[in-house]
């Protein structure tokens, strides 16, 4: 028996490899089906970021909040979403996560602490700040996180946010997803700090940049701020930097991109492999173990589409429906 | 029991008696407590005009003084009702909806919608609406029906003590997002107002007088130009039914309906802006519903196609009056009609 | 210049509210003859539409109230005088009377002042008018309060000391609906009496207030000198459930107006102001569960449970019944169901609220009873 040099024991490491494995499939799959012309408007992807949004939610329980961003399927499977009603979603069908009505772009799960895939980008700063008050008012010790690409940062509902949860000392992280590119736009040419904790900084909160491509790394780092939020230390910036292996938008032919940049990530910064290849050299897990979680994964994601495909479309008294409580 | 109390008190008070009741009642906004972190007086202003003095003492930490930045307490207010608090924001200003728009347009209108039904999000934002208060053009606009024309909201604007008090409770025990616009104008307005809580369901609509000539659609503050009158009309013989909305969406469309199937003549005052408000919807909607039953055609009598202005003179001249209105009517409803 | 046999005839003041009122018709005309409690002029506020009814005999000289027209309280609206004034003094009446401010009125003549009093049953509302050695307690019906007596309380007071209550869970009471249904409302009833040392009434009750009133003499023998039952709940099994229901469950004017509309004979009496004040009522926090408590204990399968009549038997005491033939709550037929233990009087052209349509008349019934 091999000894754990890992901060998890051996079945939250399986439940992290999970849950990075589901992510990327789902993704994977997306980009593919997508291809086919069968899924509805866009989809922007999270494949190459899992190690971010699982190293967070390791940490954290339904009573957590986070709000996500355009590109959430990965915050949303991480917070325990369920992926064949997220699959559903995406196909725009009834028995989607939002029973058609909210797309890739809008997937919640309020019951578990899932505020919702956003699409006005930078929208879920100020909407941590009400959960993480609400956790105070209620003292259940919850947190809330936002995920915030590294093009959001700049928006002025960011900065407010975090000038907020610091006056109110607010349980609250605000997670930058620092890709590189805001769209198609680099994050030298558009942010003047060369850190966003430098930003943190300037608003009295603690920041730390961590390799996003490192799973243990950030689970860490976002382990110490969760940790220090919810005995009332005040809210924190985790700035994770790291790869996105697709475009934009499905359908981004990336060319602002460097030549084989996409291939190099792959090869060298995929988030999945770098964590497989440590925790398989310990011995702590097999390949042979992590082999059978990737065939379980392929069939869930598998029963997904099919499902999806084959679920039945909203009716039209759905168009009217949900507007309100009651009105 | 009843008595005279003002708007701005009716307002304290609905706020006071949510709070005692349900402890997930929270309120936030710029000032409301008043001096938070200054030297002199804690509790020092309630609100600028003063409206949630001596709640602070009441509810110690469940008034929050903010950070001037209505993006993120709006936001955060939007937040933690959807994680089950029942937050009342103060906006200060309905102008200043334009440092936040998205929070409550893309988010709060948007999230039971487009979570499939999974969300609730019972947040009250009150703000000021109105001229009238030598305010100009960025602390006095009447934006209802900017808020109106969005799913998802509900818009409430009182005319009166009674109404604003009764309207605030249901709003606050409300489960959708409501924006609570109060004229600035009105503060001071006082009617007869029980002590105890009372909820005046939305989507109802006031007749605040009976008449069998005309009807006159308004809320808020021109509902008291249009009694103005009304009184003026009777002078003439001719009997103004005055409607007040109350609650701009939801809408009483039966009764407008019912009173212009009796009457046949609409007048709408709007203090708001005359294109795409609530005067057109109400005229359009009228027009389309009740053709059969209409004698002329609606009159909408509205504030001009300018901002607000400053000076007193102009002013007064931008907010709609009982003259435009009583020449409103006149223009449809002959003295003729009275004999 | 007071003229002792000229006697003005003025808007009338009913309620504390009411400041200004309508002439809407001329039951008498210039030179008829008039008895006391005649009715001579039609009157409508904003609340309800009444009658001015003459309070001393002569002929009616002068109609000087317009048709239509709204006047101030205690403005001249017409003359009674003997045949015998000249015209010219008539004339020099009118043209000297000076209408008094409401400020100038005394709180006696301001109409009903209201006033509140701790009970076991909570804070209960209630109006008291008159010296009278004799006492009366007007008790009113299911979703009323003591402004259902507006046309009585005044005519009563001139022969005795009479109260109007808001019992627990109506008008501006408490809200708390005591246990037990109307046997906790007429033990409410026996506290308010307690709490303001009232030994002896004599009990007027409408409706429900009926049943109430009859509970309370029963289970206080010796509190209640007469009983007079109007309207009365607690005579019979039949009853409008439909009214209880859509006046529990009505929230909104339109919901509510067809149903008070059946407490009329006269449904145009119900004006936008009375629908008004009772959604005002109902919308107070408590109301709907007050309502619906005191609906379920007195009523099962639309039917009244609470029923009275054999304890009246039992009781000692004088007892008048009145109904409006055209009650569409509580059949008139009920009127009988004492079979001679009780006076009856069945009133033509009145529905349930018999009081306020032929208030003249349900007084000089009350007046002769009580006294009598």
């Amino acid at each position: 028996m091999s000894t754990n040099p890992f901060p998890l024991d051996k079945a939250d490491l399986m439940k992290a490899y999970r849950t990075m494995r589901t992510i990327r499939e789902f993704e994977e799959r997306l980009h593919v089906e997508f291809a086919k012309g069968d899924i509805p408007g866009f989809v922007h992807l999270y494949a190459g970021e899992e190690a971010c949004a699982t190293g967070i939610m390791m940490h954290l329980t339904d009573v957590d909040r986070i709000a996500s961003t355009h590109r959430g399927h990965g915050h949303c499977i991480a917070k325990g979403v369920d992926v064949h009603e997220m699959m559903a979603e995406i196909y725009g069908k009834a028995t989607g996560a939002c029973r058609g009505k909210g797309g890739s772009m809008h997937i919640a799960d309020l019951a578990k602490g899932m505020m919702g895939a956003n699409g006005i980008l930078g929208a879920g700063a100020p909407l941590v700040c009400g959960a993480g008050l609400a956790a105070k008012f209620r003292g259940d010790g919850g947190v809330g996180i936002t995920f915030i690409g590294d093009g959001a940062s700049n928006q002025g509902m960011v900065l407010e946010s975090m000038n907020l949860a610091a006056v109110w000392n607010l349980p609250v992280i605000f997670v930058v997803e620092n890709n590189g590119y805001a769209e198609s736009t680099s994050v030298d040419y558009a942010t003047a700090v060369d850190s966003y904790v430098d930003r943190a900084s300037g608003f009295g909160l603690p920041g730390v940049t961590v390799d996003g491509t490192d799973f243990f790394a950030v689970y860490e780092a976002a382990g110490e701020m969760i940790r220090r939020a919810r005995e009332g230390g005040g809210p924190a910036l985790l700035e994770c930097k790291m790869v996105r292996f697709f475009g934009h938008f499905e359908g981004d032919a990336q060319t602002y991109k460097a030549k084989g940049e996409n291939d190099y990530n792959r090869e060298h910064r995929d988030c999945l492999k770098i964590f497989a290849a440590r925790v398989r050299e310990t011995g702590v897990v097999t390949a042979e173990e992590f082999a059978a979680v990737d065939q379980e994964v392929g069939a869930l994601i598998e029963d997904a589409v099919a499902s999806a495909k084959a679920a039945p479309l909203p009716s039209a008294r759905d168009l009217t429906s949900d507007v309100y409580v009651a009105y | 029991m009843a008595r005279k109390i003002s708007m701005k008190q009716a307002i304290n008070e609905a706020l006071d008696l949510e709070m005692r009741r349900d402890p997930a009642v929270i309120v936030m906004g710029e000032d409301i407590v008043g001096g938070a972190g200054s030297p002199g007086e804690e509790d020092a202003w309630g609100g600028v005009l003063g409206v949630t003095k001596g709640l602070h003492a009441k509810y110690p930490g469940r008034l929050l003084d903010t950070p001037l930045s209505e993006s993120a307490y709006i936001g955060a207010a939007i937040g933690a009702a959807a994680c089950g608090m029942r937050p009342v924001a103060e906006l200060m200003f309905l102008d200043f909806m334009g440092v936040c728009f998205d929070q409550i347009l893309n988010q709060a209108a948007k999230f039971k919608y487009m979570f499939g039904g999974k969300a609730k999000t019972p947040v009250v934002i009150r703000a000021m609406v109105g001229a009238g208060f030598r305010a100009a053009a960025q602390h006095s606009q009447m934006l209802t029906p900017v808020f109106t024309h969005v799913p998802g909201l509900k818009v409430v604007c009182p005319s009166n003590a009674y109404d604003a008090k009764g309207l605030l409770i249901q709003a606050i025990r409300d489960d959708d997002p409501v924006i609570f616009c109060e004229h600035k104008n009105l503060y001071g307005h006082e009617a007869d107002v029980p002590e105890e809580a009372y909820a005046i369901p939305f989507g109802e609509a006031a007749v605040v007088r009976e008449g069998k000539d005309v009807t006159i659609v308004s809320y808020g503050l021109t509902v008291h130009r249009a009694l103005e009158a009304a009184e003026r009309l009777a002078k003439e013989r001719i009997e103004a039914e005055v409607i007040d909305l109350r609650t701009l969406s939801p809408i009483d469309w039966d009764t407008v309906l019912e009173s212009v199937e009796t009457t046949g003549r609409l007048v709408v005052v709007d203090e708001a802006n005359p294109r795409c408000s609530i005067a057109t919807d109400v005229a359009a909607h009228v027009v389309q519903e009740a053709f059969g039953a209409l004698k002329a055609a609606p009159q909408m009598v509205t504030a001009p196609h300018t901002p607000v202005p400053f000076s007193p003179v102009l002013e007064d001249l931008y907010i709609p009056t009982a003259d435009a209105i009583t020449a409103a009517v006149s223009k449809i409803a002959p003295r003729a009609m009275a004999a | 210049m007071t003229d002792q046999r000229i006697k003005p005839v003025v808007m009338p003041k009913w309620g504390l509210a009411m400041e200004e009122g309508k002439v809407t018709g001329w039951l008498k005309r210039p030179g008829d003859r008039i008895a006391v409690g005649e009715e001579i002029v039609e009157v409508e506020t904003d609340k309800i539409a009444g009658v001015v009814e003459a309070s001393e005999a002569g002929v009616l000289r002068r109609a000087i109230g317009e048709v239509d027209t709204v006047y101030p309280v205690k403005a001249l609206i017409g003359v009674v005088a003997d045949a015998d004034v000249p015209e010219e003094e008539i004339d020099a009446y009118v043209a000297g009377y000076v209408t008094p401010s409401a400020d100038e009125a005394g709180e006696e003549e301001a109409g009903p002042t209201y006033e509140f009093v701790e009970t076991p049953a909570g804070r209960l509302r209630y109006a008291r008018r008159g010296e009278g050695a004799e006492t009366i307690v007007l008790v009113h019906g299911f979703g009323g309060d003591l402004d259902n007596w507006l046309f009585n309380i005044d005519a009563l007071a001139d022969k005795a000391t009479v109260y109007a209550l808001d019992l627990p869970g109506h008008g501006q009471s408490a809200k708390a609906m005591p246990e037990g249904g109307v046997e906790g409302l007429a033990r409410a009833l026996l506290g308010f009496m307690d709490a303001l040392s009232i030994e002896r009434a004599h009990l007027v009750g409408h409706s429900m207030g009926g049943a109430v009133s009859t509970l309370a003499a029963n289970a206080a023998p010796g509190r209640a000198r007469s009983l007079t039952l109007i309207g009365s709940a607690g005579l019979g099994e039949e009853i409008n459930a439909g009214y209880i229901a859509g006046f529990v469950s009505a929230a909104s004017r339109r919901e509510l107006k067809p149903v008070v509309e059946q407490l009329f004979a006269d449904p145009s009496l119900v004006s936008r102001q009375l629908v008004e004040d009772l959604l005002r009522y109902k919308r107070l926090d408590g109301v709907s569960a007050a309502l619906e408590a005191l609906s379920g204990a007195f009523l099962a399968d639309g039917r009244q449970k609470t029923l009275v009549a054999s304890s009246l038997a039992a009781l000692d005491i004088p007892v008048l019944v009145v109904w409006g033939a055209e009650d569409r709550i509580i059949p008139a037929a009920h009127a009988e169901a004492l079979n001679g233990r009780a006076k009856a009087e069945v009133i033509p052209g009145a529905g349930h609220m018999v009081q306020m349509e032929k208030a003249s008349r349900v007084n000089e019934l009350i007046g002769a009873h009580v006294t009598g």
